[in-house]
C-alpha cells in the first residue's frame, strides 16, 4: 500500500546512490520537483533513465547525480540542445555520463516488457541503423536481432527495463494512495509497473478518485509512496491544473549553457529554494 | 529548432518579403494531400502540415508521437505534448500504443524528419557528429522516433537546410535509414516503408531517382540556380533534366502561416 509522505521523505526512502532511476513524463507531468529533491539530497552515481531527458536530466546530469544515462532524445524540445547533457558528454564536466541509446520505439517496448515481467519485447525496427551496433552500458547491448519461430522473419528484441525505482507525476490521488493520471500519459504506467519501488507526486489528494474516462489509474498497492507537491512538474505541466511554461524552456537555454550560470541556478533556485521547489526557476528571475 | 516568422499577421505579403523558411514550410505543406495522414514533429513539420490543414487539406490527420492522434491545434505548439494537443485531438493514446499499433504497421501515410546530415541515399544522422561515437566533437539529441518513421510511414519528407557541413558524402552515424546502401537495401532490412520521397531544402527540392535510389535535384526556388546547389552538396549532385522552378508562396498560403504564428501563445517572446 502506498504511504503518502512528504517529498523529501520519498526522496529519502526510495532512491538510493547508485540506484537506476526513471522520471517518466512524455512532456506532460515530468516530475521536477521530484528531480530537485533528488539534486537537494545530493544523490550520486545514477543511472537515468528516461525516454526524452528534457530539461529535467539536463539538470540532474549539471548537478553530478547521475554516472550513467539510458534515453532516446535529448534536446530540449522546439528550442535545441540540453546543455548540460552535452558538457557532460562532450567534456565529461561535471563528470564522465556512459549512454546507452535506443529509439523511442525501442524504450517504449523496452518499459512495457519490464512491466509485462518478460525479459525483452520484440519489434520491428532498428535495422541497417547504428543504433543496433552500439554496447550499450557496461558492453552489454540491449538490442539483439532475433527470428520469429513462426514465420522465420528477423525481428528486434530489445532488453526490458526494470529501473529500481520510477518517479512520475500525477493530477490526483486519494487518501488510500491510488493515483490517477490523465490527458498524455506517456509510459508511465508501464516504468511504475516495471519498477521495484515508486514514487508518485501529485497535484492535489482527494477524498475519493473521481471516475475518469481514458485515466490510467495505478492502485494504491502498486506504488509505495505519494506526495503531495502542486505544481511539482513545472515548467512542464498537468492538464487541467497547470499550462506548460514555454518561455522557461526557451530561458534555460541561456542558463544551461554556461557552466557558471548553471551553477548560480542551481543554488538559488534548488538548493535555496525548497518549498515548493517546482515553482521556482528562470520565469522567476531569482536567478539572477 | 530555428524561429520561424516573426512578422505581425496581416502584413500584406510582398514579393521579396519570404523567408527561406517561409518557402519550406509551404513547399511541405503541398506536398501533404487532403485525407492524409501524417506523422508530425515539432518546428517546421508541424508549420507545415497545420498550414496544410489550414489551406488545402482540412482534412489531414496530424498524429504526434505523444500520442496524440488526430490533433486540431489552433495554433504551432512548441513541444510534441503541448495541452493543445491532446485538448483536440480524437484520441489520446499512450506512447507504446502509438508506436506499437499506429507507426509500426504502416498504417500513416507520411513522415516529417529532419537531419543534421544526409547523405545522397537520404540516411539521416542525428545522434552524433564525429570519428568516433564514444568521444563525439557534438552529441546531438539523438532518434526519438525518427527511425521507426523512416521505417515504417509509407512515405518520408526530409526537411533540412542545404549545406556541405550537413549534405555529406559518408554521415558519421545512421540514426535513421534513408535507401541504406542503394535499391534494395530497404526491402532486405525489412524497412516496409517506400523511404523518402522528398527532401525539402532551402534551395529547392531533391527526389530519389526511380532505379539508382540517388537523390536528384528536381526544383529551385526562384532566383537559385543548379550551381549554388551543388556547391552546398558533399556529393556530385545529380541535377535533373528537367528542373523545375518551384512556386514561391501565394499570398494565401502566406497569410494562413503567419496567421498561425500570430495565433501562437507567447509568439513574440517564446516561439
Amino acid at each position: 500500500m502506498a504511504r503518502i509522505v512528504s517529498l523529501a521523505e520519498a526522496v529519502a526512502a526510495a532512491i538510493h546512490d547508485g540506484d537506476s532511476v526513471a522520471m517518466e513524463g512524455f512532456t506532460h507531468l515530468i516530475p521536477f520537483a521530484a528531480g530537485h529533491e533528488v539534486i537537494r539530497q545530493e544523490r550520486r552515481d545514477l543511472t537515468l533513465i528516461r525516454m526524452t531527458p528534457d530539461v529535467i536530466y539536463d539538470q540532474l546530469i549539471g548537478a553530478g547525480c547521475a554516472s550513467r544515462l539510458i534515453f532516446s532524445w535529448g534536446g530540449n524540445p522546439g528550442v535545441g540542445s540540453l546543455h548540460r547533457f552535452r558538457d557532460a558528454v562532450e567534456n565529461a564536466w561535471p563528470g564522465p555520463l556512459q549512454l546507452e541509446e535506443h529509439s523511442h520505439a525501442g524504450m517504449a517496448n523496452r518499459y512495457a516488457a519490464g512491466a509485462a515481467g518478460l525479459p525483452f519485447a520484440v519489434l520491428r525496427g532498428y535495422g541497417g541503423t547504428g543504433l543496433e551496433s552500439l554496447s550499450g552500458l557496461d558492453g552489454q547491448p540491449a538490442v539483439r536481432p532475433i527470428t520469429c519461430p513462426f514465420t522465420g522473419e528477423r525481428l528486434t528484441a530489445v532488453a526490458a527495463l526494470t529501473p529500481d525505482v520510477t518517479v512520475i507525476h500525477a493530477q490526483q490521488a486519494d487518501r488510500a494512495g491510488n493515483v490517477q493520471l490523465w490527458g498524455i500519459t506517456g509510459v508511465q504506467k508501464e516504468a511504475v509497473l516495471g519498477a521495484r519501488r515508486s514514487v508518485v507526486t501529485v497535484e492535489e489528494i482527494v477524498e475519493a478518485l473521481p471516475p475518469r474516462a481514458q485515466a490510467v489509474v495505478l492502485p494504491s498497492w502498486t506504488v509505495d509512496y505519494v506526495a503531495r507537491v502542486p505544481g511539482g512538474a513545472h515548467p512542464s505541466y498537468a492538464l487541467g491544473y497547470s499550462q506548460r511554461d514555454n518561455d522557461y524552456y526557451v530561458a534555460w537555454d541561456a542558463i544551461s549553457r554556461d557552466r557558471e550560470r548553471f551553477l548560480r541556478w542551481l543554488k538559488t533556485d534548488v538548493f535555496g529554494a525548497p518549498d515548493p521547489p517546482g515553482l521556482a526557476g528562470p520565469g522567476t528571475g531569482r536567478e539572477e | 529548432m530555428r524561429r520561424m516568422g516573426h512578422r505581425p499577421a496581416g502584413n500584406a505579403p510582398q514579393a521579396g518579403d519570404v523567408s527561406a523558411d517561409e518557402m519550406m514550410t509551404a513547399c511541405a505543406a503541398r506536398a501533404l494531400r487532403n485525407g492524409m495522414t501524417c506523422f508530425v514533429g515539432i518546428g517546421l513539420p508541424s508549420a507545415a502540415a497545420n498550414l496544410a490543414r489550414a489551406t488545402h487539406a482540412p482534412d489531414l490527420v496530424l498524429i504526434y508521437e505523444s500520442g496524440t492522434i488526430g490533433a486540431k491545434p489552433g495554433w504551432l505548439p512548441l513541444s510534441i505534448g503541448d495541452g493543445v494537443l491532446a485538448d483536440t485531438a480524437d484520441a489520446v493514446v499512450s506512447v507504446p500504443e502509438i508506436f506499437n499499433y499506429w507507426l509500426q504497421p504502416g498504417r500513416i501515410d507520411v513522415g516529417f524528419l529532419g537531419a543534421a546530415q544526409l547523405d545522397r541515399f537520404g540516411n539521416i544522422n542525428t545522434t552524433v557528429i564525429g570519428s568516433t561515437y564514444a568521444d563525439p566533437d557534438v552529441r546531438l539529441p539523438g532518434a526519438g522516433g525518427a527511425p521507426e518513421i523512416a521505417a515504417f510511414c509509407r512515405e518520408v519528407i526530409i526537411i533540412v537546410r542545404q549545406s556541405r557541413r550537413s549534405f555529406v558524402e559518408h554521415v558519421d552515424f545512421v540514426t535513421s535509414v534513408g535507401y541504406g546502401t542503394g535499391p534494395g537495401d530497404r526491402e532486405r532490412l525489412g524497412l516496409t516503408g517506400a523511404g523518402p520521397r522528398k527532401v525539402i531544402t532551402d534551395l529547392g527540392v531533391l527526389e530519389p531517382d526511380p532505379v539508382t535510389r540517388q537523390l536528384t535535384l528536381t526544383g529551385v526556388y526562384p532566383g537559385v540556380s543548379p550551381e549554388e546547389a551543388k556547391a552546398g552538396t558533399g556529393w556530385d549532385l545529380l541535377i535533373s533534366g528537367s528542373l523545375a522552378v518551384l512556386d514561391p508562396p501565394s499570398p494565401a498560403e502566406l497569410s494562413a502561416l503567419r496567421a498561425l504564428q500570430a495565433m501562437t501563445p507567447g509568439s513574440e517572446g517564446a516561439h
